[in-house]
């Protein structure tokens, strides 16, 4: 029984991010019935089920020697997830995300260190495939225009004294299967995604490029999504609210038209 | 038991963590003699079509005879893309040919690779989709696509309509992840576990 066939339902994706230290969840999350708030398996399988499209899990451990801890959360996490799930923060070498890859993750995100050695990029790629890569730039722009932003290292304290543009090209070059891009500018002040800086990455690149830093609402996602041309938005505290939060933001772009993976 | 053939081409642990999760037993492998006596086979696959060439030196011999004894088979992402008779991706690298076609990329009007959830339209009868509605989200992650076959059981359009599963007796493949497509991706997985 053949019926019309649908139309182009491609669907912007949805991030949670949990950002973790020394295997706690740092930011407070409220979900109901949640047994244990910090523990970073038990709220990524919260947040898959209230609706989230992917997960991401950035390691923001200061301190080093905290792999094996990662690897365990990763594990964990990871059992009970079948959404796509990566991983990201102290991968410096194809062996650290051969590990991540071993205990289930999906994709691992790289920084700082494919700021460094960008040949990472092409090793992980070749052995893992593109899809698997996902290299997470922060930038910064102030009052410039995006074609100035730089891209900022070691948890945005050093100028890396590239443009933000060129490493996204470069990047896409070498094998990156995706571009996760934070705006410093917009980090954390709830002020909205930058909407000029993401659409410059995003016609860039053909790959897929992820909004990250400043949401603080609904209409920012959308505004990310139709001005911003971004294919996914990432997002942490927003939806440390309750369970409802996903919810109610995939209902609100999708009565804005935005075609969103709802209900599902 | 269901041997989960490991032919280099990227991260399978998650197959075989859904596969467990829905309550079968899996092995990774790479020992033809598993292969050829393995209850089911799954050939997962990400990533770029000359991988396959892997499968094809050691592989596809005891592979296609599991099949034509009937063992019931599930090719994910490349690994259905395998089934075909090739991919512009790597022309030199042939498929199994089981079903007629050649993969190709996506259109230039789009953007390529297509990656994140996209809806399935069911277009025949399907022991691999029962109790699937039809319109379900799926997962996908990839630039090349198989074209539309009597085999085809679901569609996605995206630069036009593609191959999104395919089955022929014993024989099924999906392009995208069951294993990362939610609650809807586990029960494709828990139907090919109960075939």
């Amino acid at each position: 029984m053949k019926t019309s066939a649908p139309s182009d339902q491609l669907t912007k994706r949805i991030i949670a991010c949990l950002d973790v230290d020394a295997g706690r969840v740092v930011k407070g999350v409220q979900f109901q019935q949640l047994r244990d708030a910090g523990d970073p398996a038990e709220l990524a399988r919260c947040h898959a089920e209230a609706g989230a499209d992917e997960i991401v899990l950035l390691d923001i451990t200061a301190t080093s020697g905290e792999r094996k801890t990662l690897v365990e959360t990763v594990r964990r996490a990871a059992r009970q997830l079948f959404i796509p799930f990566t991983v990201g923060g102290g991968i410096r070498t194809l062996q650290d995300a051969a590990g991540i890859f071993d205990a289930g993750a999906d994709k691992v995100s790289i920084n700082s260190a494919a700021v460094a050695n960008p040949a990472l990029i092409g090793e992980i790629a070749n052995r893992f495939g593109s899809q698997a890569v996902m290299v997470a730039i922060d930038g910064k722009r102030g009052v410039n225009p995006p074609q100035e932003a730089e891209v900022f290292v070691s948890g945005g304290r050093r100028a890396a004294g590239k443009r933000v543009l060129d490493w996204v090209r470069e990047a896409e070059d070498r094998g990156a299967g995706e571009i996760l891009l934070t705006s410093m500018d917009r980090d954390g002040t709830g002020l909205g995604f930058d909407c000029e800086l993401t659409a410059a990455v995003a016609g860039t690149v053909s790959i897929p490029v992820i909004a990250s830093g400043g949401a603080g609402n609904a209409q920012h996602f959308l505004e990310v999504f139709s001005a911003g041309k971004a294919d996914a938005a990432l997002a942490a505290s927003i939806f440390h609210f309750g369970t409802h939060a996903v919810a109610e933001l995939k209902q609100a772009l999708q009565d804005a038209g935005i075609p969103m993976r709802w209900p599902c | 038991m269901i041997a989960i053939v490991d032919y280099g081409a990227g991260n399978i642990s998650s197959v075989k963590k859904a596969l467990e999760y829905v309550g079968a037993g899996a092995a990774v492998t790479t020992d033809p003699a598993i292969i050829l006596s393995a209850e089911k086979i799954v050939v997962p696959g990400v990533g770029h079509f000359c991988r396959c060439q892997a499968l094809n030196l050691h592989l596809r011999e005891p592979v296609l005879n599991a099949i034509s004894r009937g063992a019931p088979f599930l090719g994910i992402c490349v690994g259905m893309q395998w089934l075909f008779e090739g991919s512009t991706e790597a022309p030199e690298t042939p498929g199994a040919a089981l079903l007629a076609g050649q993969c190709s990329r996506f259109p230039a009007e789009v953007k390529s690779p297509h990656v994140g959830w996209n809806r399935i339209e069911l277009t025949g009868n399907s022991r691999l989709l029962r109790g699937i509605e039809n319109g379900s989200f799926v997962y996908y992650t990839h630039s090349y696509r198989a074209p539309l076959v009597p085999a085809t059981v679901a569609s996605t359009c995206y630069g036009g309509a593609f191959s999104g599963a395919i089955e022929r007796e014993n024989v099924f493949g999906v392009q995208f992840h069951p294993e990362k497509s939610g609650k809807t991706g586990l029960k494709i997985l828990e139907n090919f576990c109960a075939i």
